[in-house]
């Protein structure tokens, strides 16, 4: 059911047509593809054939029988659904036969229906009910019979009940959960008359399989699955595109509202089917938790305190910003120009991220500006630049759908990505082979219909010479495209390489002992990836959190190229974004050494174009990063910094480092939505907006551009942009947009890979994918078609060197850290939001093994240890991690996995090692220290709003 | 020392749910007591339900027959040396010349009560694997051919023709194909693949094995309804026997073509009787009908070219191939060729299976072979091809066994089952009877079916009990026509058929009860 006025044409558009076949319906004569069912091809034509169980995004069904129809010359009534044209056919879809049948059949839904009792305005707006309107049937002959009314409501789900009484088990919903999200929870439960939707083991949602993506509450005719937010706040009036601000898949959504001016209320987020990321699908997270952006834990006055210790204090936005200001100007004039810097946030829009930047190249005068990309993607950046050209994934995700195999590399993607995993599972569904390299048991090695061909389950930190082992393989057994590779890459670089790979420590055999994986699997795997028409890496933090993650991602390079899978579809190496604009931050010039586009800030010709721009000199040496700023702060000559919706402090390695740095501040001004770990050492705080306080644009991981729009007037006054722009005027430097759209203009005159880009393109095209100039004025799906960005690919030897963190007697366990489907980084939205129900606190998942050696059971509290600090958590024993390794999440601040991880990073990069961290691991019982003393300060009592959280708990 | 005296005692589901097994115990136990040499065979039933037990000695002079045989018959059987086929007051004489047999067209049944189930090398010495043999030594389309010049069609019930469907399957490039046996068995009255599944189960393996040789399919599957404990035995012990025999598995009689044979059970679902959802059931879904197309010739088990037989339809597959096409088309009447194994059940005397050329009349089978009634009363309808047959009234008992014929009245030969009622039949309950069956036994995807048929039976309940009798007929003839039409498969599409039958001829029934 939908707010918006969405033409559903009752069957998908066929999938394998070859041609086109014209067929009259109704008098009126179509053309349509072959393969078209007589429902689409009528719905083309005008004609709307009544229907329930039948909707465009999932396979026709054939089970209501509201669209028989008549064919000229054949018998009966067949289904219009299920049955697909054929060249010359007379269709009638109207004739008083076909009228009795479907006023018959309505009556006999109508029979197990309360329509005894008058509708809910959202039950009466139901296709349902709106069918058995325009059908003519308002009551049942069939009276007093047996019926399925009376029982329970499920209300387990936080977002969404299930009424049996209003179901008509059209199985939508059931083919919804196979066909768009692939998880399978549901089924209908026993046959005929007795039959049921029923989620598992004909279990509560709450408790079942169910992956709440809600595909089966859009799915529903009837008001059978609903939003709980829609019964709380009534119909929809209007929608508003806009996208998703959770992870890099970046789905499209249309937000469906009611109310005017300040009173505009969501009440739902639809996926938008437009859209190129998602096509009409979402998450968990996407779909309902949003309630977070009008959560009472928002703080909505900017704030301002002399030193940590005193007391907030509420004050003006124009106190705050000149305090600021001045603290900055202060802190240059003592300490020099370099003593102060910025963090941009990939959470933010591009336009903010661009301003930020600017505003420390320009109005700060240095390059001490970074990004959370820092810690998670950086190595990408580089190890793609420096191979292939260019700094991003090189496919769009509806390329999975041509890929023969997928090879999946440190990701999670049903629990980090999940709607590009449903999109991968369909894939898989078709047929295509999947291998996984992963030290967990990951969701998509074994699920419903889906079981990967090879999981190499290699020890943590071992990624390179895995993929060395892989290499190694194709070099030798002759697997290599040699013909791709001559044509397209530097051969002198691929010659070395090949040699350095075949050497016999690189083999399977050799590597064994070092990643744990048996030889033959890795030949295996190696052959498979290797002799797919069309072989596609994918790839997470898994990959670039180490201290090789940068040699890991041109290792990755190296055996694309040397296979041939790169520049069409089907193939390619896509890293999988954690955030919505991580891709877009990085875009944006948010990295020390770069300007927008990846341009070096040494390179006179763009420097000076940014000069020219921006009206001031700009310095030509790369700034500080952030691990840097805290050496510096510590160093005593970093003392000030402008954070823009980042948290360190929870996110960034080694905690109790970076709390020491951050103490070392005079002045810090965070500007967040809510009063984060890293607010703690803050000097001012200003309030920011959340995705629906602003207009701006996300990119993600597959480089595609798309609009975020204003829905709510911002809750603190200003959207994030405006407030960079107040502090950079009160810096004096002016920064003056009267509109988003007024900073992406800026943006594309200095940058050519987004120089075609506008909001006005952005609208009428839905988004684009850049790199979007004269040559893609419509964007580029798919990168290094024909040659690779920087002209001839260029393969890197790989050399294995392991990570110094190493386990010992003292610290025999490997900790490596992820996330998980329902909960979101450091928290800061999923934990306002319903989403708690599903993962209350992080834990720690640990081997029977290792845990029955250490006397550990499912649930104990247990001590996490490290070199760098101590946390504790509960355990959970599981089998999907091996022997050895143990495994976190770090969502939430009281449990605060990033105490224990180290300062270890990339090479390259210094993207942090989270992904291996030494540990130990002991039964306890009682929390740590500072687990305590946090968990006193966050009892502190909070100021409430008058504007309540309105999305349901 | 005298030869051993072989004694057959069927293990048939149906001789033993009338005490085979205790005849089977006591003759063996007194034999053995008696120091007699005797080779005890659990063969299938002849069919003569109403003889069963039905024990048969095997003499220089022939088999000869007793029964029906208890347990406590069998001191005086031995007394009366039955094992030189001495006199009994059971005594029937040579087994073949019992007249129920004598004028039957056994071809399909040409061995089931006979032979041995369990032995390879029975089966052979009857004529067993030389259909195979000359299959081997054709081409797979020629097999074809033969199927489709022979006539048969499917005995399941559609009567699609057979060949057609093979033709289908074999034209598919398709690197895996099955080939797949409907044994769901599910129609009431009906018995005809079980008999042949218990008493000659090396027919089905051998007609399973020439499709998969005839299409290229090297895989089959024997789909078995889980009611069928004694099949399932009886399949098990003769597949386990042709691989020994090698006529399974990588060599098929040395012809260097595989073909693996495995039985599934169902779990109890009428509806996976339809083809679509037994291959649904098959890879282990739930049991509900797919949408046509694709065919399942086209894409079936596992999405590859499958063919979908009933059992009598495969088992039917070697005598064709061992005795020509023509020979097989030389039988039947019209587009009905060959012949039928007739299941007589319900209140008839002499209840059980008749295999005969099409063509004879419904009442010849009742009276000359059924001999009427067995409560003696007079036949007031008959029900033909299961549950959702139509009811016969006795003014057209003359209309001939044929699929066109019978369709011709509005009936259908199905499965070709009967059931007798006499006249103390009350023909508006067995009307709710096929509703309440298709309520129970829908598989519950599509609406008039699901919904329909509890609905249909509430109705009925209404006229029963005079509640607005003449609006509730009008509903219920209006139910019927949504069923019919509206249905997505034939469960739905056929409840209404009995009902709509028995509005028809025996409208009478239909009023209020006290």
């Amino acid at each position: 059911m939908y707010a918006i006025d969405y033409e559903d044409f009752g069957t998908p558009e066929p999938a394998d047509a070859t041609g086109s076949v014209s067929v009259e319906i109704d008098g009126r004569t179509v053309t349509v593809p072959d393969g078209t069912s007589i429902m689409r091809a009528a719905a083309l034509a005008g004609v709307r054939v009544p229907k329930l169980c039948a909707t465009d995004t999932l396979k026709a069904f054939g089970s209501c029988r509201l669209c028989l129809c008549e064919i000229e010359g054949r018998k009966g009534y067949p289904a219009s659904c299920t049955t697909a044209v054929a060249a010359g056919m007379k269709i009638r879809t109207e004739s008083p036969q076909l009228t009795q049948l479907r006023r018959s059949v309505m009556e006999l839904y109508l029979s197990d229906y309360p329509i005894e009792r008058r509708p809910t305005d959202a039950e009466a707006k139901t296709e349902l009910l709106t069918m058995a309107r325009t059908l003519g049937v308002t009551s049942s002959p069939y009276a007093n019979g047996t019926r399925h009314q009376g029982a329970p409501k499920d209300e387990s789900n936080p977002y969404f009940t299930f009424d049996p009484n209003l179901c008509i088990v059209c199985s939508r919903c059931v083919r919804a959960c196979d066909e768009t999200q692939g998880t399978l929870a549901l089924t209908i439960q026993g046959r005929g008359f007795a039959s049921k939707v029923a989620a598992s083991q004909d279990q509560p949602f709450l408790e079942s399989e169910c992956v709440s993506c809600g595909a089966c509450v859009e799915a529903c005719p009837t008001a059978a699955l609903t939003e709980k937010s829609l019964v709380a706040l009534g119909p929809t009036e209007r929608s508003v595109k806009t996208t998703c601000a959770y992870c890099g898949v970046g789905c499209g959504f249309e937000a469906e509202v009611r109310g005017e001016g300040a009173d505009v209320e969501v009440v739902r987020m639809v996926p938008d089917r437009a859209a190129g990321a998602n096509h009409g699908h979402s998450c968990v997270k996407g779909r309902f938790a949003w309630g977070y952006a009008t959560h009472p834990d928002r703080q909505l006055k900017p704030m301002i305190r002399k030193t940590i210790r005193d007391d907030w204090r509420e004050v003006s936005w124009a106190e705050a910003i000149n305090y600021a200001a001045s603290e900055f100007k202060r802190i240059q004039a003592k300490y020099g120009r370099d003593s102060i810097g910025g963090i941009t946030s990939s959470r933010c829009t591009n336009e903010e991220t661009f301003l930020v930047q600017k505003l420390v190249r320009a109005a700060f005068g240095n390059n001490n500006v970074d990004t959370c990309a820092r810690v998670c993607h950086s190595p990408t950046g580089y190890g793609l630049k420096n191979t292939l050209g260019e700094s991003a994934g090189t496919q769009a995700f509806d390329s999975v759908m041509k890929a023969d195999l997928i090879m999946v590399i440190g990701a999670n993607p049903t629990d980090g990505h999940p709607v590009f995993a449903s999109q991968i599972k369909r894939r898989l569904r078709q047929g295509a082979k999947l291998i996984i390299a992963d030290p967990r048991q990951i969701g998509l090695v074994r699920s419903p219909h889906i079981q990967a061909d090879e999981h190499l389950q290699l020890k943590p930190g071992t990624n390179v010479a895995l993929m060395n082992a892989l290499a190694h393989v194709v070099v030798t057994e002759g697997l290599s495209k040699e013909a791709y590779v001559a044509e397209r890459c530097e051969v002198d670089s691929y010659q070395k390489w090949k040699a350095f790979v075949a050497e016999p420590r690189n083999s399977p055999e050799a590597s064994e002992s070092i990643t744990g994986v048996p030889a033959e699997r890795v030949r295996r795997a190696a052959r498979l990836y290797a002799s797919a028409p069309n072989a596609a890496i994918y790839y997470g933090l898994g990959v670039t959190e180490h201290s090789q993650g940068t040699t890991t991602v041109m290792s990755i390079a190296n055996l694309a190229m040397a296979t041939g899978n790169l520049g069409r579809e089907g193939v390619g190496v896509s890293p999988l974004r954690g955030q919505n604009n991580v891709q877009g931050s990085c875009d944006m010039g948010s990295f020390p050494h770069e300007f927008t586009g990846y341009r070096h800030v040494s390179d006179p010709v763009v420097r000076k174009s940014f000069e020219d721009m921006w009206g001031v000199r700009l310095q030509s040496e790369p700034g500080l990063r952030i691990p840097n700023m805290f050496e510096a702060a510590l160093d005593g000559t970093f003392k000030g910094m402008y954070v823009q919706g980042e948290d360190f402090v929870q996110s960034d390695p080694n905690t109790h480092h970076v709390s020491a740095a951050m103490e070392a501040l005079e002045c810090c001004v965070v500007q967040d939505l809510f009063l984060n770990e890293t607010a703690k050492y803050a000097h001012v705080f200003l309030p920011g907006s959340s995705f629906l306080e602003k207009d701006g644009t996300f990119t993600n991981a597959e480089r595609r551009t798309s609009l975020v729009r204003k829905i709510l007037e911002p809750l603190a006054g200003y959207a994030d942009w405006q407030i960079t722009c107040l502090l950079s005027e009160a810096l004096g430097y002016p920064m003056r947009y009267q509109h988003a759209s007024e900073i992406l203009e800026e943006i594309a005159r200095l940058t050519p890979t987004f120089a075609g880009m506008s909001f006005e393109k952005i609208e009428r095209l839905g988004s684009i994918q850049w790199p979007c100039n004269d040559e893609h004025p419509e964007g580029t799906p798919t990168m290094h078609v024909g040659q690779f960005v920087r002209g001839k690919g260029k393969f890197w030897a790989t050399e294995y060197v392991p990570t110094s963190e190493k386990v010992t007697s003292r610290f025999p366990l490997i900790l490596t850290t992820g996330r998980i489907l329902t909960q979101y980084n450091v928290g800061a939205q999923t934990r306002r939001t319903g989403n708690v129900v599903w993962h209350a606190e992080d834990v720690l998942e640990i081997h029977p093994h290792d845990a029955e050696v250490r006397g550990i059971s499912d649930g104990d509290w247990v001590g996490l240890t490290s070199r760098a600090g101590d946390t504790v958590l509960r355990a959970r024993v599981s089998g999907k991690i091996a022997p050895g390794v143990v495994y976190t999440t770090f969502h939430f601040p009281e449990t605060n996995a990033n105490v224990v991880t180290t300062e270890n990073s990339d090479w390259a990069t210094n993207c942090p090692e989270y992904k291996v961290t030494a540990v130990e691991v002991v039964l306890v019982n009682q929390k740590d220290a500072w687990q305590k003393r946090a968990r006193e300060e966050r009892a502190l009592p909070r100021q409430e709003h008058k504007r309540r959280d309105r999305a349901p708990a | 020392m005298p030869m051993s005296v072989r004694v057959y005692v069927p293990g048939d589901a149906g001789a033993t749910s009338v005490g085979a097994d205790e005849v089977a115990r006591a003759i063996a136990e007194q034999g053995a007591r008696r120091g007699l040499a005797l080779e005890l065979v659990r063969n299938g039933s002849r069919g003569a339900y109403w003889l069963e037990p039905l024990v048969e000695v095997a003499t220089p002079g022939g088999r000869i027959a007793y029964g029906p045989v208890s347990a406590s018959d069998v001191p005086g059987l031995y007394a009366a040396d039955f094992l030189s086929g001495g006199k009994h007051p059971l005594s029937l004489g040579p087994a073949d010349r019992i007249t129920w047999f004598a004028g039957q067209q056994r071809l399909t049944f040409e061995r089931v009560g006979i032979v041995d189930p369990a032995s390879v090398a029975d089966y052979v010495k009857y004529g067993g694997y030389q259909g195979l043999r000359r299959a081997l030594s054709m081409a797979p389309a020629a097999i074809v051919q033969a199927i489709t010049t022979s006539g048969l069609r499917g005995r399941g019930g559609a009567a699609f023709p057979t060949g057609i469907k093979w033709k289908t399957v074999l034209d598919q490039s398709s690197a895996q194909k099955y080939v797949t046996c409907n044994a769901d068995e599910g129609d009431s009255g009906t018995f005809s693949d079980r008999m042949l599944m218990e008493g000659d189960p090396l027919a089905l393996i051998e007609g399973m094995t020439i499709a998969g040789v005839a299409v290229g399919a090297t895989q089959g599957y024997i789909y078995l309804r889980a009611e069928y404990p004694h099949a399932q035995r009886a399949l098990g012990t003769a597949i386990a026997a042709a691989y020994q025999a090698r006529y399974l598995g990588p060599d098929v009689a040395g012809s260097g073509k595989r073909f693996d044979l495995e039985v599934r059970l169902g779990a109890g679902a009428y509806i996976c009787g339809e083809e679509t959802s037994m291959l649904e059931s098959l890879e282990g879904k739930r049991g509900e009908v797919r949408v046509r197309p694709p065919l399942p010739a086209i894409k079936g088990l596992f999405g590859q070219p499958t063919i979908v037989n009933n059992v009598v339809t495969l088992s039917t597959v070697p005598w064709i191939l061992t005795h020509g096409a023509e020979a097989y088309a030389s039988f039947g009447t019209g587009k009905s060729r060959g012949t039928l194994p007739i299941q007589l059940a319900g209140n008839i005397r002499r209840g059980g299976l008749v295999e005969r050329a099409f063509g004879l009349s419904l009442r010849e089978l009742l009276y000359d072979y059924g001999g009427g009634s067995a409560s003696g009363r007079p036949i007031r309808a008959v029900q033909i091809g299961g549950p959702l047959g139509a009811y016969v009234p006795p003014s057209q008992f003359d209309t001939v066994v044929d699929y066109e014929a019978l369709s011709g009245i509005g009936a259908l030969l199905g499965h070709g089952g009967i059931v007798v009622f006499d006249d103390t039949v009350d023909m508006a309950r067995m009307a709710r009877y096929a509703m309440e069956f298709c309520a129970i036994e829908s598989c519950g995807k599509c609406t008039p079916c699901r919904i329909g048929s509890t609905r249909g039976v509430e109705v009925i309940d209404r006229i029963l009990a005079g509640t607005d009798g003449e609006r509730n007929v009008r509903l219920l003839e209006e139910l019927c026509e949504t069923m019919v039409q509206g249905s997505l498969c034939g469960l739905g599409g056929m409840a209404p058929f009995p009902v709509q039958s028995a509005l028809k001829h025996f409208r009478e029934d239909f009023r209020a009860r006290t």
